[in-house]
């Protein structure tokens, strides 16, 4: 496993990112795609965007974690303006009174893990290698801050009218059901920059080097020509548990969220099998015979057969050909408060977390 | 007034070759035919006409309905050929000025298929109400400045299947600063997903001079053989367009040849829930028939380089054909992807020729009979072997389609099927029909007329089945106005895709209703 860090991202860079971005976000975010292009128009426009680490961020500096808020289907209509991370910039700079020197994904996976490239490089800011989830979530408190009792406020919430509405909320879990519903108010989706903090406050709950792991993932699958699986397995180990194609998708809405779930039935070795996924935008748990086989915060990602590229909930469809896998999901989301944000019981199932590691064996 | 269906001529016009069949109003199949497919489309149909009625035991004057499928659209995509230059107005500033239009295109296919790309304010949201209010003074500025160029506009508004009111606004402007040029709104085109739904809408805008030629080359050869009939064209999910829908909406034709094979064979075994096997020359192609209709891809579509939100044939496609080389490869065997194509009956061994093919396989294992089988004798390279692989990869590639457990019902179609092995793993039974090798065409001919909606509803007080049955009404409707048979017509797919994120309930439904046509 190789621990290069990116220093810059260029076209073929933010492609790679946003296959990254599939594999690492748990079947939620969306789809990376219309990130993507905001990312490649801003960098054909002004050059690639410079890639900072946390260590070279000043102590007295603030930083930001941005993305965009609401549904994924909104996302790829009302396609966002592009200059949203300046007008959070200034917005924020204004309350704070303190240099906002960079700013960084707020989720590492779907459409949030690519587009944020696009707000620094027409903000002129550098992005940061980090994010605050180190893959994707459906909900704002679930951000690592949150463990370390950082409040996400002041958060900036704007729309493409440039419309800027600042959040000072009682709390983390306040921010989300207050922007969830001003979110609804704006047409189902708006950009976001959350969790201001100075560079030495950050330091603590930020997951470092997520936007360079994105990169090399991408880039092995991409490299790998006839066998994408062995090349993301050296990149990022991968727990395979069923190979198979979905044979049966259900989802509806509540609680303003899609959940649902997809059962896989085994192929090739797995032949004779039935894995079942169950989802709230991310993938919460995988069953075989009624018992887990695994759950959140480890990452499971149906994966396509062929390209190992992952497919968000909203594109799963009856016969695609897929490997359900899972990563290990981030230390500190691992951690008996980590687990009580994000864990199995949080999403509603009365189940322990059981790290991937201790249930199953890597590809090798 | 049109007649009553009498008889009915299908064309498939194809890479190779150009079918034509006639079938009488009890769908028996009367005559037909196969020629080369030829570079000038109308040529081709004419002799593709001539060579049925030829064989024909009944005037051609009785030919009451044509259908036509062609793959002529497809090709003017691929070599950026024949195509209109077209404005590109989005309606949505400030939203979506990060991505400008036609960013991913490839520069060749962009520069024959565009005359300018504006992106307007206004749009809407997905409740309906305006994003801002559209300003038509920065179209007409836009269309007066390229007012030279313009040869057709493609429309698309931010949320227009949620409310076109801003497309036909400026569908209006259009006409006013140019006259009658061809327009295409996206809500008529595509469902949601703004980029996918503008590219869809501009190859169509693009296509409709090839429209043109494909319809005044039909009716030409219609003439020509004193046909007076009703024309349709296919389209990508196996059914009938007419030719006035045809010049506005060209680029549904595309993708209509393998929906075409897979309704033929449905026909041919009165199957309606199969796996369609289509052996080829060159591949071959699996699709599973659902109800009677080609299941849909439900990854994006891309078109010349061009990703689009269609809803096309979910197919498996694999280099195995009749045509499909073997050569020794050290103590193995290679078996494709190169392909002798159309020119088996020259190059295969069995008719004389010096490359050993999948054919001489099938003749060598006394699966197919053509060409002379002595001429196999010397032969260095194991033709069994050769066999052994494909057929191995024709179960995968069956595997991966099925949707159930347990043995499915195989349709074995096409020029190249007879290289199939009588029985296939995975497979309870494989039929293999007659008139296998022009399942294509008599898809075209037997093809249902249907109509479909994708719009997104916001509940407001209504329930999910009001909401449903507003949409199959929609549906069901559309399918009798482009001439279904209102008895016949039923619901064929409905699909609900709620939306995330949101709290107010919005949910998106689609829906095809389809029937046969209407008799009288």
């Amino acid at each position: 496993m190789s621990q290069e860090f990116e220093t810059s991202l260029g076209e073929h860079e933010l492609a790679d990112l946003a296959v990254g971005c599939t594999v690492l976000a748990g079947g939620g975010g969306g789809d990376p795609r219309v990130g993507l292009m905001m990312a490649i128009n801003a960098v054909q426009h002004h050059g690639p965007v410079s890639v900072i680490q946390l260590d070279d961020v000043a102590d007295s500096d603030t930083v930001f974690a941005a993305g965009m808020v609401g549904a994924p289907t909104v996302m790829m209509e009302k396609i966002a303006n592009g200059g949203e991370g300046r007008v959070i910039q200034d917005t924020l700079q204004a309350r704070l009174g303190t240099r906002i020197s960079a700013m960084m994904p707020m989720e590492m996976g779907g459409i949030n893990g690519v587009l944020p490239v696009a707000w620094a490089v027409n903000a002129g800011l550098p992005l940061v290698d980090g994010d605050l989830m180190g893959r994707a979530f459906p909900e704002l408190q679930m951000c690592t801050p949150h463990l370390h009792d950082i409040p996400s406020r002041p958060s900036v919430l704007v729309d493409e009218r440039s419309q800027a509405i600042t959040f000072d909320t009682a709390g983390n879990v306040w921010l989300e059901r207050l922007m969830r519903n001003t979110v609804s108010v704006l047409g189902g989706c708006a950009s976001a920059g959350l969790y201001p903090m100075s560079g030495a406050v950050a330091r603590g709950p930020v997951i470092r080097g997520t936007v360079s792991t994105a990169v090399r993932i991408g880039r092995a699958i991409r490299t790998a020509g006839a066998s994408p699986f062995e090349a993301l397995d050296s990149e990022a180990e991968v727990y395979p548990l069923i190979t198979g194609k979905v044979i049966d998708v259900e989802r509806h809405t509540a609680g303003g969220f899609v959940r649902g779930s997809a059962v896989i039935e085994g192929t090739e070795t797995d032949s004779g099998r039935l894995v079942r996924v169950e989802f709230q935008n991310e993938n919460l748990v995988a069953l075989e015979d009624g018992e887990p086989i695994a759950t959140v915060p480890d990452i499971i990602t149906l994966l396509d057969r062929h390209t190992a590229h992952g497919i968000v909930t909203e594109h799963i469809r009856y016969g695609q050909r897929v490997v359900l896998s899972v990563f290990r999901g981030p230390t500190q989301w691992r951690s008996e408060a980590g687990l009580r944000v994000v864990g199995p019981r949080a999403f509603g199932y009365d189940v322990e977390f059981k790290p991937v590691e201790e249930r199953h064996a890597p590809t090798h | 007034m049109p007649r009553p269906i009498d008889l009915r001529l299908g064309i498939d016009v194809g890479g190779t070759n150009t079918d034509a069949v006639v079938v009488d109003n009890n769908q028996r199949l009367l005559a037909q035919f196969k020629t080369p497919t030829t570079f000038d489309l109308g040529t081709g149909i004419h002799q593709a006409i001539a060579g049925v009625s030829s064989v024909l035991d009944a005037p051609l004057d009785r030919v009451t309905h044509v259908m036509l499928g062609t793959t002529h659209a497809t090709n003017a995509i691929l070599e950026g050929r024949e195509l209109l230059k077209t404005a590109v107005v989005r309606i949505g500033a400030p939203a979506t000025l990060s991505i400008p239009p036609l960013l991913d295109w490839p520069s060749e296919l962009r520069a024959a298929a565009s005359a300018g790309e504006v992106i307007v304010p206004g749009g809407s949201e997905v409740s309906g109400e305006p994003i801002v209010p559209f300003e038509r003074q920065e179209l007409v500025r836009f269309l007066e400045e390229h007012a030279g160029t313009i040869e057709a506009v493609a429309i698309t508004s931010v949320f227009s299947p949620v409310s076109a009111e801003h497309e036909l606004e400026a569908e209006q402007v259009v006409h006013e600063v140019l006259g009658d040029v061809p327009v295409s709104l996206s809500y008529r085109i595509g469902s949601l997903g703004l980029l996918e739904r503008e590219n869809a809408c501009v190859l169509n805008s693009s296509l409709v001079g090839v429209a043109r030629k494909v319809v005044s080359g039909l009716n030409d050869a219609l003439e020509r053989n004193g046909i007076d009939a009703v024309a349709y064209l296919t389209q990508n999910d196996g059914t009938l367009m007419g030719l006035d829908y045809v010049l506005r909406f060209p680029v549904l034709s595309i993708g209509s040849g393998p929906a075409n094979s897979m309704r033929g064979a449905g026909y041919l075994t009165q199957e309606t829930d199969a796996l369609v096997i289509d052996v080829g020359g060159t591949s071959t192609d699996i699709g599973v028939l659902v109800n009677g209709f080609p299941r849909e891809s439900s990854a994006a579509v891309n078109i010349g380089g061009v990703r689009t939100n269609f809803r096309m044939p979910d197919l498996n496609s694999i280099a195995v054909g009749g045509g499909t080389k073997i050569a020794q490869d050290g103590d193995g065997i290679k078996v494709g992807p190169e392909s002798v194509g159309h020119r088996l009956v020259t190059d295969s061994l069995v008719f004389g020729g010096a490359s050993p093919t999948l054919s001489d396989a099938a003749v060598s294992a006394e699966r197919a009979d053509m060409g002379k089988r002595d001429l196999l004798a010397d032969t260095a390279v194991d033709l069994t072997g050769a066999l052994r692989i494909a057929d191995e990869r024709v179960a995968i590639a069956i595997d991966q389609m099925k949707t159930t457990r347990g043995d499915a019902r195989v349709i074995a179609v096409g020029g190249g099927s007879v290289v199939l092995p009588p029985e296939l793993e995975g497979a309870s039974v494989v039929l293999h029909p007659e008139h296998y090798d022009v399942a294509n065409a008599i898809g075209a001919a037997i093809a249902s007329v249907s109509g479909q909606v994708d719009k997104v509803f916001k509940l407001s007080g209504r329930t999910r089945q009001e909401v449903t049955d507003e949409a199959t009404t929609d549906a069901r409707n559309e399918a009798i106005s482009a001439g279904a048979d209102p008895a016949a017509v039923e619901i064929v797919e409905i699909e609900e895709v709620p939306m995330a994120y949101l709290t107010e309930p919005v949910i998106r439904i689609r829906a095809k209703a389809a029937g046969p046509l209407s008799t009288v």
